[in-house]
């Protein structure tokens, strides 16, 4: 960094937060989901829709897997928020952190005092197959897709070959991730896949890219999540009793083509994004209290383990095998059902993840079984969008 | 009116149908080359970077200076994945192998890779990558096994 920007920025807190129910929200429009966010996030806050100055949508399909191709301003419209700044953010499956950073941006730069960030897709109006083939194009369209028909998982399981030759991890290790992250989303209310698995169940699901199986892979999920972004003036205004202050941000892309990486076993855009953020807060991995990670595939999780610096490269298998990362481990991963199984629908996603996070620093998880203990005050959300084509890091502290 | 797969009422949106042209003047030499069984790069004549797949602008030094260069082709297999639940439009298809191969010169290059026995492909594995036309016209370039 040529200049320390940062020390010159305004803190800025999440004042409320609110998630919609994730899963196959046929019941509703796009709209009409945002607004099951945005409620709760608003009366969470304390505020009304006239205080948010700024809004800021994370939303990936609009046009391609949902009807409405100017989707901010139709949730603006529905929300009450006619007046404010208004943008869409894009950055594939971190659209919502992409949303919430231009959010931050708003608060500290002191532009406006409160903002909003709101994510939000609709993923399942169109069919299974069609979907594959948005999102499998949704790398780079002339030299990955047109001739070879790469899909989303297909791109994660090549990481997955790599990540198994170069560090011996297996197919049980990433079915440990589907086994605990299932089993959180069974206690998560708002999750979309709320059974449990077992390590036989996921490794005899059926291939979907090798080696990822279905229970490796995420489910297709609509959901919405939206949390209110404020000054400290507007903190003392509002009478926030329990501000979670943004303590550091993070972000970096990775290149489009996955032939330009320098290696398949990491992203390299999660470990910039997270020496940003860390040195930003001032803190190292190891005093993170929770941390939801981007485990759109379970090997992305094992992936992020090492990246984010919560182990030494090549040992992200060996936090899962010893259950490191469960409520009352080292540190505590996707205690919410994580993408995997409470759902990923992609623009909502980062900012669902930052719901969960301030609910469990709040010490206000649901249910309470899945709330962790908190030493240092001090979680950790990780949004990547594509196979780290982009990623945002965002560490908040109570 | 009709109902969703979840037996929900909803309304059919009009249906577009949308093939976008994609420009390939300035990778012609590319797409011409695979047609003569080639596979052809560019390499920026003033900073020496090549790459692939080729381009017509240097995101190193900027500049615009660049030439042609063919492949040898002799790769090895860095990452892999046999795709079985394909896109729609892949449908048709039967599962295939998609792969990342380093190349001799040091490029990377994602193409299917054929020839194998699935027992066979693992990481490290040697490959050539070879440039052809499909019986219904499409030009194409795969890995397969090494002369």
């Amino acid at each position: 960094m040529i200049f320390e920007v940062v020390k010159c920025v305004k803190k800025v807190a999440i004042i409320g937060a609110g998630c919609s129910k994730f899963g196959e929200r046929n019941d509703v429009t796009v709209a009409e989901l945002a607004f099951e966010a945005f409620k709760p996030a608003v009366e969470d806050a304390g505020i009304t829709p006239k205080d948010i100055e700024f809004v800021a949508v994370g939303t990936a399909g609009a046009g391609a897997w949902y009807e409405e191709n100017l989707p901010a301003v139709i949730v603006s419209e529905y929300c009450g928020l006619s007046g404010a700044g208004l943008m869409r953010c894009e950055a594939a499956c971190a659209s919502g952190s992409a949303a919430f950073a231009s959010a931050y941006w708003a608060v500290a730069s002191g532009q406006v005092d409160v903002a909003l960030a709101i994510g939000v897709e609709k993923m399942r109006q169109i069919d299974t197959l069609t979907m594959v083939e948005f999102i499998g194009r949704a790398g780079c369209y002339l030299w990955e897709f047109h001739n070879f028909g790469l899909t989303f998982p297909g791109y994660y399981a090549m990481h997955a070959t790599a990540h198994m030759a170069k560090y011996g991890t297996t197919e049980e290790d990433l079915a440990l991730v589907a086994v605990k992250n299932h089993k959180y989303a069974s206690m998560n209310p708002i999750a979309h896949l709320r059974n449990r698995v077992t390590v036989e169940e996921a490794l005899s699901s059926p291939v979907i890219a090798w080696p990822l199986k279905l229970y490796d892979c995420c489910p297709i999920t609509d959901g919405a999540a939206a949390v209110i972004l404020a000054s400290e003036e507007a903190v003392k205004k509002f009478k926030v009793e329990d501000p979670i202050w943004v303590a550091g941000l993070g972000s970096a892309c990775g290149t489009a083509n996955l032939s330009k990486r320098k290696d398949y076993v990491g992203l390299e855009s999660t470990v910039i994004a997270a020496q940003q953020a860390y040195k930003m807060a001032s803190i190292t991995p190891n005093i993170v209290d929770v941390a939801c990670v981007h485990d759109c595939f379970t090997i992305a999780e094992i992936m992020a383990y090492e990246d984010l610096g919560f182990c030494k490269k090549g040992e992200g298998p060996k936090l899962i095998r010893e259950g490191q990362t469960e409520v009352g481990g080292k540190i505590p991963v996707n205690v919410d059902g994580g993408l995997k199984a409470k759902g990923h629908p992609i623009g909502a996603t980062g900012i669902a993840m930052l719901y969960e996070l301030t609910k469990q620093l709040r010490g206000e998880a649901v249910e309470r079984s899945r709330q962790v203990p908190l030493k240092n005050y001090i979680a950790l959300a990780h949004n990547v969008g594509g196979t780290g084509h982009y990623c945002y890091v965002t560490i908040l502290k109570r | 009116m009709s109902l969703s797969p979840t037996m929900l009422p909803t309304l059919k949106a009009r249906e577009v149908k949308v093939a976008p042209e994609i420009p390939i003047s300035k990778t012609l030499p590319f797409w011409e080359g695979l047609k003569q069984g080639k596979v052809m790069t560019t390499k920026c004549r003033k900073c020496g970077k090549i790459y692939f797949p080729p381009v017509a602008d240097c995101g190193e030094c900027l500049s615009s200076d660049m030439e042609w260069l063919e492949l040898s082709g002799e790769a090895e297999i860095e990452a892999f994945t046999h795709i079985v639940v394909r896109p729609l439009t892949f449908m048709n298809e039967r599962p295939y192998t998609v792969a990342i191969g380093r190349l001799k010169e040091g490029i990377r290059v994602v193409a299917w890779l054929t020839d194998f026995k699935k027992s066979e492909v693992k990481v490290g594995v040697k490959a050539k990558l070879k440039a052809f036309v499909t019986p219904d016209g499409n030009i194409m370039y795969v890995f397969t096994r090494p002369d």
